[in-house]
């Protein structure tokens, strides 16, 4: 029993790894319906920045500000040269658009930092501690609180602040939004930065799992099943979906993986998608959209 | 169209009409010179490990053009293509310099690429290519009565089975007391990775250790089930077959379920300085089979140093990559083609070997202790002797090397696996291959 608890606990923290990767879409999509291709790019580059920055002497939390600051620039650059022209095109358009983006980011960041796999020390010990019994990773948990005030932090902007209404008033209807004075440039470029930033929080977290490498980019593969189920609209769904994704495939890869004599735990997400996809296609959070015929 | 539209339309067709003209203009005469056509992929995920083994390759290449005046006087011409390690981009790279370049002649292709080894099984028979993947090439294709156009040279993963399992004897006190313990190999569920299960399931019935089989699902990113496997089953040694992010990732979530570095043998795709220095202080001890093992205390290396690095002339952006593990595979790769071009030239003449001649130097292939000695390669590469039978080479071995937290220390010399264990496998599964594609093994006459 303690052999499948723990099992289903690592899962779950593992699902809040692939949550802090889900959001960064999640924020894009809720204000401008486009799927992010580039968000993966844009975790890769920001972890990038941070360690050649830290590489070259400059303290962690400033080259911290320094990438934000580089992440928010990027957004306005992003506004500017690739959403602007795009606007008002249809939503496969953009999405097109932001698969070309992440190339463009990802050989931008090859051509400025180079391809070295580079250590990246948070200085958070990744060593299991036993908590009721079974064993725990301490960075586990403290990637859990880092998401969790993410998580927070997001709840408050949108729920409280000018900024977060405006935001939610043109998720919820972008005509209506502009028709009232909402002015949808500055909207993208604020959650565009946003994305920027969970991004940099994101990358940090599996740089330092993994290193900071070209394949940090692939980590966005585990975000599409967590999507889906959770939907993409939804930060609450971000959350759920990643947990519901990172515990299944855990127990997967134990129960079931035996009997197929191999891993499974790649398609088993995605086989859960699926079924998502054919019983609730909004996933668990997602808007349902009702269209006039 | 605004100004600056115009302005970004005319730079780019400007650029491009540049590019043309320039690559028209110094298309290079190739004749009478040697082509070598290197498969890149200097960009994507796995360009890490290419930049120092390219620059291996490119150094020792330029080191022979430029130092020694060419192989017997044939200087080598080097064409990059870019491969991005996929399949798709290598097969259009091995179309475009099948049949030579600017009259340049190709004598034999080095894909790098293992899957992409695969994938010219068959265009390579067809189009009598020889393909030389050292260290990554298909087991099968040990047996040249079967597979004429495919070198698996050096190294393959059922020896490094036998090698692991050597060196875990030795570690024990002798093979005798591999008895009841418990080997976990943690593999990327891939071909490559499934490739040693079969030769460990034969070598945990010869010496009766239990033999646990756990798969790591591409990249790797995520271990700790795995490990909580390993840790339940009370493994005694891992052996890792990892390969990118799966390397670091599994070493750190090794030592968060307290699983000790020094019992932990990684395979030759997981014991670069890339694989062991982003898991900081968990991969101190760490432990991996290295067949082309790091340092810059080699003649060869020296040699290089002298006259490429201190010039100016390496192909390294980073001189802290030379001497890394894989800037030596390139040193070694380039080797084995120089040498195969001299076994040539010996039979055929001194000039540009054809796609034919390439094979039966390949096949040819003597690389013993005195030429190694002449080489300056004495402790970077072992004995290599081909033959028809033989596409691989008759002895196989590896060095263990160890992560003392900064780089790699040698642990053992050449550890020497036995040829004949798994001999008979080998030639059943190739017959079983010539069977099944109405192949006529040849005879073997050298």
């Amino acid at each position: 029993m303690s052999y499948f608890l723990e099992t289903l606990v690592s899962g779950l923290f593992a699902g809040v790894m692939y949550s802090l990767v889900a959001i960064g879409f999640v924020l894009i999509y809720k204000a401008s319906g486009v799927f992010n291709f580039a968000q993966g790019a844009m975790l890769l580059f920001s972890a990038l920045t941070v360690v050649t920055l830290t590489e070259k002497g400059m303290p962690f939390a400033l080259a911290f500000i320094v990438t934000s600051f580089v992440m928010v620039v990027m957004a306005i650059l992003i506004e500017w040269l690739v959403l602007r022209p795009l606007r008002n095109r249809d939503p496969l358009t953009l999405f097109m658009a932001t698969l070309g983006l992440s190339y463009v980011i990802e050989g931008f960041a090859q051509l400025l930092m180079g391809m070295d796999v580079h250590m990246l020390d948070l200085g958070i010990p990744d060593v299991a501690v036993q908590v009721g019994g079974i064993y725990v990773s301490q960075f586990d948990i403290i990637a859990s609180l880092i998401a969790l005030t993410l998580v927070a932090t997001l709840a408050i902007a949108f729920n409280k602040t000018r900024m977060g209404i405006s935001l939610r008033a043109v998720a919820a209807d972008t005509l209506a939004a502009q028709s009232i004075g909402i002015r949808l440039p500055v909207i993208w470029r604020i959650v565009w930065s946003v994305a920027g930033i969970v991004a940099l929080v994101a990358g940090l977290v599996w740089g330092s799992r993994q290193g900071v490498q070209y394949s940090l980019s692939l980590v966005t593969l585990k975000a599409l099943p967590v999507l889906i189920i959770g939907g993409f609209s939804s930060i609450p769904g971000a959350i759920a979906g990643g947990l519901l994704v990172g515990a299944t495939e855990a127990l997967a890869d134990i129960y079931i993986g035996p009997l197929v004599n191999g891993s499974v735990s790649t398609w088993f997400a995605y086989i859960l998608a699926v079924g998502f996809l054919l019983a609730r296609p909004a996933g668990l959070f997602g808007d349902r959209e009702i269209e006039r015929v | 169209m605004s100004l600056f539209t115009k302005a970004i339309s005319l730079a780019a067709a400007a650029t491009m009409a540049a590019t043309l003209m320039s690559s028209a203009s110094f298309a290079e005469d190739g004749t009478g010179q040697q082509l070598y056509p290197l498969f890149t992929y200097r960009t994507g995920p796995y360009a890490p490990s290419f930049i120092p083994f390219g620059a291996g390759n490119i150094d020792y290449l330029r080191y022979i053009n430029e130092v020694e005046g060419g192989v017997d006087g044939v200087k080598i011409l080097v064409q990059e293509c870019e491969t991005a390690y996929t399949i798709e981009r290598g097969i259009e790279c091995y179309e475009r310099y099948k049949n030579g370049y600017n009259g340049a002649l190709t004598a034999a292709i080095y894909p790098h690429s293992s899957g992409l080894d695969v994938a010219l099984t068959d265009k390579a028979r067809i189009d009598k290519i020889p393909i030389v993947s050292p260290g990554g090439g298909q087991n099968i294709a040990t047996d040249g009565r079967v597979f004429p156009y495919q070198y698996p040279l050096v190294f393959d993963y059922w020896s490094e089975a036998q090698i692991i399992v050597d060196y875990i004897a030795q570690q024990a006190g002798g093979y005798d007391k591999l008895k009841g313990l418990k080997i976990a190999t943690l593999y990327h569920d891939s071909g490559y990775g499934r490739d040693t299960i079969e030769p460990l399931g034969i070598l945990s019935k010869k010496y009766g250790f239990e033999d646990i089989q756990i798969p790591v699902p591409h990249p790797g990113e995520q271990q700790q089930t795995q490990w909580q496997q390993i840790r339940r089953a009370g493994a005694d040694w891992v052996f890792l077959r990892g390969w990118g992010v799966m390397t670091p990732v599994a070493i750190k979530t090794a030592a968060r379920v307290g699983f000790p570095a020094d019992r932990i043998i990684g395979d030759i795709w997981s014991g670069s300085e890339d694989d062991a220095r982003p898991a900081g202080a968990a991969a101190k001890g760490y432990l991996a089979v290295s067949v082309f093992p790091p340092g810059t205390d080699y003649g060869i290396l020296k040699t290089l140093k002298k006259d490429i690095l201190d010039k100016g002339e390496s192909d390294l952006k980073d001189n802290s990559k030379f001497g890394t593990v894989y800037y030596n595979y390139g040193v070694i790769e380039a080797i084995t083609f120089v040498e195969a071009l001299r076994t040539g030239h010996k039979k055929f003449g001194n000039r540009p070997l054809t796609a034919a001649e390439g094979q039966w130097a390949l096949e040819n292939l003597d690389i013993d202790q005195k030429r190694i000695a002449e080489l300056g390669a004495e402790g970077l590469i072992s004995p290599l002797k081909t033959s028809i039978d033989n596409h691989k080479g008759e002895t196989i071995a590896a060095k263990i090397i160890q992560w003392n937290g900064q780089s790699w220390d040698t642990r053992t010399d050449w550890i020497k696996a036995d040829a004949s264990l798994f001999a008979d496998v080998i030639k059943a599964k190739a017959a079983a291959y010539a069977k099944e594609k109405g192949i006529e093994p040849r005879v073997a006459t050298n």
